[in-house]
């Protein structure tokens, strides 16, 4: 049995349930048997992926499902082994070079090179050229993308590249300038709805308006997020009631009330325990970009203007400095201690006013 | 390089358009010829076809009627004709032979110190004679072309000094780059320089309009006028797009301005103005909700970052204090999302500021 998200993912592009002219376009592209390279960008879970796999089954057929992952060694001109995971079929090669941290240069050179400069061997009855599909290519390195760049324009007779990204301002310009932006915006809470009632039809289940107005509120124009929820909703009880709860995830709810806890006191020694919660949500994968995020957000509610543009001043300046050091912690913890240093002195202030 | 001589598209006669059709090796397969991007089709095949850069020309013209060739170093911003000028060149100079006597080593290949050491000491060090096989006269040296050499680190670029100077009588080199600043003086001392101007627009349009009429494609006046204003002197960047267009839409089906816009991955005007309509209310609340609309739209923030500068800058209705607070952050959130920072939490920031300088 397979999760509903798997499950239900259309799979060719005529399927597609939104951005039905964008879908109508790319069938043109690959109508004419080629397309160039791609950038598709867009917030997850707005169905990229979804969208490059029913390019690739409108370009190759049904072949391109039978997946295999395979484990790669590569070594570094400084003599060190590394390993990377890609999973491929005899069409496509998916590959995240990000995996392996600052080597994805040497990921790129290689092992794309390797797969672009190889022909196919019986050209009539299939595609000249395989397809690499390059994952969060926003985190690749400068270096990285600047070794992507000739590799491109090269070997363009024989390997169609790809790249999946959420957002293209990390994406260098001379790269953009090769490839065709495809924007996938994140579906409308309609649309949202309407997914969500339809896959209830097929699964033979009624699902009230209200709840899934609430499931599509929240998950934040996240498709993934709203079909989980819908699943987990059908777990936990069913017939599914129009207030049943929506189970938000775990760490949301811990990055709250650790929010609510700074704005309850502001002491060192409540710095400390924030630190453990911090480190806590760190040790169980959660990125430092997210923390940040949610902690702006829910800190900003008990601010009058003036200190909200303090606040947010200070976030971006924090966050910024965590992608030039290597310790995330140091600067969440910075990014706390000044909020309540800033929102104490608020606080005395208006006492102050008061008397 | 490679993938000239694979399709051959280099290979026709010297000069005329049409060399672009016949493809030794590979002709008989008419689906092939689509396989081309339009970027590598219509690249110059001659140094004459080169547009706007004048004196590089000029330079390049002589050396092909006999004059010796100095160490170049090219640099411009993308998609003015750099790499087009030499490769170009070289295939004149050389003729059948290019190929033995162009070593290009781009940022795809490994560059360290020890490949400068090693390949390229070992190619500079033949000589090479001064006539063809077939007996025709060429010019007695090599030429090692470094694509992409800002991303070369320094200690390979020092590795190059002296190698250059003891090889000058067998050995040209060549680096292009896109900032000079970032080659280490020493290099830039021992080449004559030359600028790669950002192409005119009346230029980019001739040269689309070329194109268009040679593929068939419609395009409207609209969407040619925002070709060449999201180009920005970018000739390559508008060829793709314009390419990326007709393939989306699909053959026979004109394109308008806003499948331009789409691709070219800009900003509506709607929304660069609605963010600045937005911060006049005064209201974070709103805000948020304006910069979590653009989120999901998935726009690109940094674009957006772009086209605010120069809304802000022509706008009539600030202040110059208040412009220039403005341009400020702009600048600041654009470096910091530059070295990766959150799009955001960087974009609210912006908002913020600017919401406080609209009280000034």
């Amino acid at each position: 049995m397979s999760l509903w998200v798997d499950k239900y993912r259309p799979n060719s592009l005529t399927k597609l349930d939104y951005h039905k002219t964008q879908a109508l376009h790319l069938k043109h592209l690959v109508q004419q048997g080629d397309f160039p390279h791609l950038l598709v960008y867009g917030p997850s879970g707005a169905g990229k992926k979804t969208r490059i796999f029913c390019l690739l089954r409108e370009l190759y057929g049904p072949g391109v499902e039978r997946l295999r992952l395979e484990h790669m060694n590569i070594q570094t001109p400084s003599n060190k082994k590394i390993d990377i995971t890609t999973v491929s079929s005899n069409y496509h090669l998916e590959v995240n070079p990000s995996d392996v941290g600052f080597h994805d240069r040497v990921v790129i050179q290689e092992l794309i090179k390797t797969v672009a400069q190889t022909h196919q061997l019986d050209p009539s009855g299939q595609r000249e050229f395989k397809v690499v599909v390059i994952c969060e290519a926003d985190c690749l390195t400068k270096d990285a993308q600047h070794a992507l760049r000739r590799t491109m324009e090269k070997y363009v007779a024989t390997c169609r590249i790809i790249l999946v990204a959420h957002t293209i301002s990390r994406v260098i310009p001379a790269i953009r300038s090769r490839c065709l932006g495809v924007r996938v915006g994140a579906p409308t809470k309609d649309e949202i709805i309407s997914i969500l009632q339809s896959i209830c039809r097929k699964e033979g289940l009624s699902l009230p308006n209200e709840l899934a107005e609430r499931i599509a509120m929240q998950s934040n124009g996240n498709l993934r997020r709203a079909v989980l929820f819908l699943e987990t909703c059908k777990v936990q009880q069913y017939p599914f009631q129009p207030d049943q709860k929506v189970a938000a995830h775990d760490w949301e709810i811990f990055l709250k009330d650790t929010a609510k806890m700074i704005v309850q006191e502001q002491s060192p020694q409540k710095l400390l325990q924030i630190r453990n919660r911090l480190y806590e949500l760190m040790i169980h994968g959660i990125p430092s970009e997210f923390i940040f995020k949610g902690l702006l957000q829910e800190l900003v509610k008990n601010c009058d203007m003036q200190l909200k543009t303090q606040v947010v001043e200070k976030a971006a300046f924090f966050e910024h400095r965590i992608h030039l050091g290597s310790k995330p912690i140091i600067h969440l913890e910075a990014f706390v201690a000044s909020f309540m240093a800033s929102y104490k002195k608020f606080m005395e202030a208006t006492v102050a006013d008061l008397f | 390089m490679h993938a000239f001589l694979k399709t051959g598209k280099l290979s026709g006669g010297q000069g005329s358009l049409s060399g672009a059709k016949d493809k030794p090796g590979q002709s008989g397969v008419l689906k092939k010829k689509s396989l081309t991007p339009w970027v590598e089709k219509y690249r110059p095949r001659t140094v004459n076809d080169v547009v706007e850069q004048n004196d590089v020309v000029e330079v390049m013209r002589q050396c092909l009627n006999g004059a010796d060739l100095p160490n170049l170093l090219f640099y411009g911003p993308p998609g003015t004709g750099k790499t087009s000028t030499i490769l170009a060149a070289a295939r004149q100079l050389f003729g059948d032979i290019y190929k033995d006597r162009i070593l290009e080593l781009n940022a795809s290949d490994e560059r360290g110190i020890q490949v400068i050491r090693e390949k390229v000491k070992n190619f500079a060090q033949f000589s090479a004679s001064s006539i063809r096989p077939d007996g025709r006269p060429c010019p007695p040296f090599k030429i090692v072309i470094l694509d992409e050499a800002d991303s070369m680190t320094q200690a390979a670029q020092a590795a190059l000094r002296r190698t250059m100077e003891r090889e000058t009588k067998t050995t040209r080199f060549c680096l292009v780059c896109n900032y000079v600043s970032r080659i280490i003086p020493p290099i830039t001392s021992r080449c004559s320089k030359f600028r790669f101007k950002p192409l005119g627009n009346e230029l980019i349009r001739e040269r689309l309009q070329l194109i268009c009429s040679e593929e068939k494609v419609s395009c409207s006046n609209d969407a040619m006028n925002c070709l060449v204003e999201t180009s920005g002197g970018d000739l390559r960047r508008a060829i793709t797009c314009l390419q990326s267009c007709s393939r989306l839409k699909g053959s026979g089906v004109e394109i308008c301005a806003e499948d331009v816009q789409e691709v070219a991955g800009v900003v509506p005007v709607e929304l660069v103005n609605g963010m600045l309509d937005v911060c006049r209310l005064n209201n974070y609340e709103m805000l948020t909700e304006f910069v979590d609309k653009l989120m999901q739209e998935g726009y690109c923030v940094a674009q957006l970052v772009e086209q605010l500068h120069e809304v802000v800058v022509f706008d009539t209705n600030m202040t110059d204090a208040q412009k220039a607070s403005i341009c400020d952050r702009l600048g600041v959130c654009s470096f910091r999302m530059q070295d990766g920072g959150n799009e955001y939490i960087n974009l609210l920031d912006l908002g913020c500021t600017i919401i406080r300088t609209m009280k000034m």
